[in-house]
């Protein structure tokens, strides 16, 4: 019997060796595949919408509902990774990723997201409820197939529309505990909807090179910096009205609609002075800058409603 | 003409990895089914029924 060493495993020739035998993917690499900061925001907003729901639920269950629901944003996180390991390869800043430099292979990837998706999607159903799950799965076939293969490299409206898939664990995360959605989780969506498009085009303002390589046609790459900018702008205005929703509608007290009125009112201000800057270093400083807020200011807006929410249901026990 | 079948023989770095994946793949298994439990004993008799 010949014996042949695993130690390299490009292709070379002959017969065994021309092919990848051998993983060499460890453990980080599969977690890196479910790309965790964004599973950790989907965490968190859908943990807020599992607190505002009316319906109490047993903390066992809740953290069975979160955890599928993490799952489930790691499964889309591996399957987007795995459709788009051609324009990571061609990005600097996406380059690292685990497909494309080759820790991981594309089938791998795909086996591993399609078995995280339906074991989430199913083990929701059986322990917690069905309609949420029924929008977990709606929510990965969004973002894999409507965002991912469809709207990210035919309309520069790419983010604008798959943004959707981002905003949609606030209202799993209810259904986990209701049963049904209303009024409320709705609101929730539609803040994390409008905050989407002003977050991403600032990040794409500072990396449309990349973009442009990769020929993805974000905003700057096809309508240019100027309107991205303009653009940014307008979304920063229609999110004041929107955050404050839940407070002006009725559903989240006045610390949150304050909160969500000054953060508001701060993003607004970062994307001013990013219209106004024009270009060069300091518009890239202010994309960044105003980049880094978007993430406070939806963690913001969130924390003030989880801990009205939590607030709330001590005081109806001690009320009780 | 020679016809032996040839073996892959992993590198101790391979074999580490492989290891280690193997661990991550039973320990989360194992949580699933540490999962299942612990929910039935939550729901009770009807642990599918949903509200």
């Amino acid at each position: 019997m010949t014996d042949i060493s695993a130690v390299d495993n490009r292709p070379q020739g002959g017969s065994l060796s021309a092919i990848n035998l051998v993983s060499e993917a460890g453990v980080a690499d599969y977690l890196a595949l479910m790309k965790p900061r964004v599973m950790s925001l989907v965490v968190f907003t859908a943990l807020v919408g599992l607190v505002l729901a009316p319906t109490h639920i047993h903390p066992v269950i809740g953290f069975t509902a979160l955890l599928c629901i993490a799952v489930g944003a790691g499964s889309a996180g591996a399957l987007n990774m795995w459709f788009d390991a051609d324009i990571d390869a061609v990005m600097a800043r996406t380059a690292g990723r685990p497909i494309p430099s080759g820790r991981i292979t594309p089938r791998e990837a795909l086996a591993f997201g399609i078995t995280l998706a339906t074991g989430s999607v199913v083990v929701l159903g059986l322990l917690v409820d069905w309609f949420a799950a029924l929008l977990l799965a709606f929510t990965i076939f969004f973002y894999i197939v409507i965002y991912t293969m469809w709207l990210k490299r035919t309309t520069p409206q790419n983010i604008v529309i798959g943004g959707a898939a981002g905003a949609f664990p606030p209202m799993i995360g209810w259904a986990a505990a209701s049963g049904s959605i209303s009024i409320e989780p709705v609101l929730l969506f539609l803040i994390v909807f409008f905050w989407t498009p002003p977050h991403f085009w600032a990040l794409s303002l500072n990396r449309t090179g990349d973009y442009a390589r990769a020929r993805v046609p974000m905003l700057p790459v096809v309508a240019g910096a100027a309107e991205t900018r303009r653009q940014i702008l307008l979304y920063a205005l229609v999110l004041v009205p929107i955050g404050a929703a839940p407070w002006l509608l009725g559903y989240a007290d006045a610390l949150y609609g304050m909160t969500a009125l000054l953060a508001g009112g701060v993003m607004v201000l970062l994307s001013w002075q990013l219209w106004v800057q024009g270009s060069g270093q300091q518009a890239a400083r202010h994309a960044g800058r105003l980049f880094g807020f978007s993430i406070l200011y939806l963690f913001i807006l969130f924390a003030v409603l989880l801990a009205e929410g939590v607030w709330a249901g001590l005081a109806g026990r001690a009320m009780a | 003409m020679d016809d032996k079948p040839e073996r892959i023989v992993l590198t101790k770095e391979q074999q580490r990895k492989r290891r280690a994946r193997s661990i991550a793949i039973a320990l989360a298994l194992g949580a699933l089914v540490i999962l299942f439990y612990i929910v039935t004993l939550v729901k009770g008799p009807g642990v599918l029924n949903q509200p």
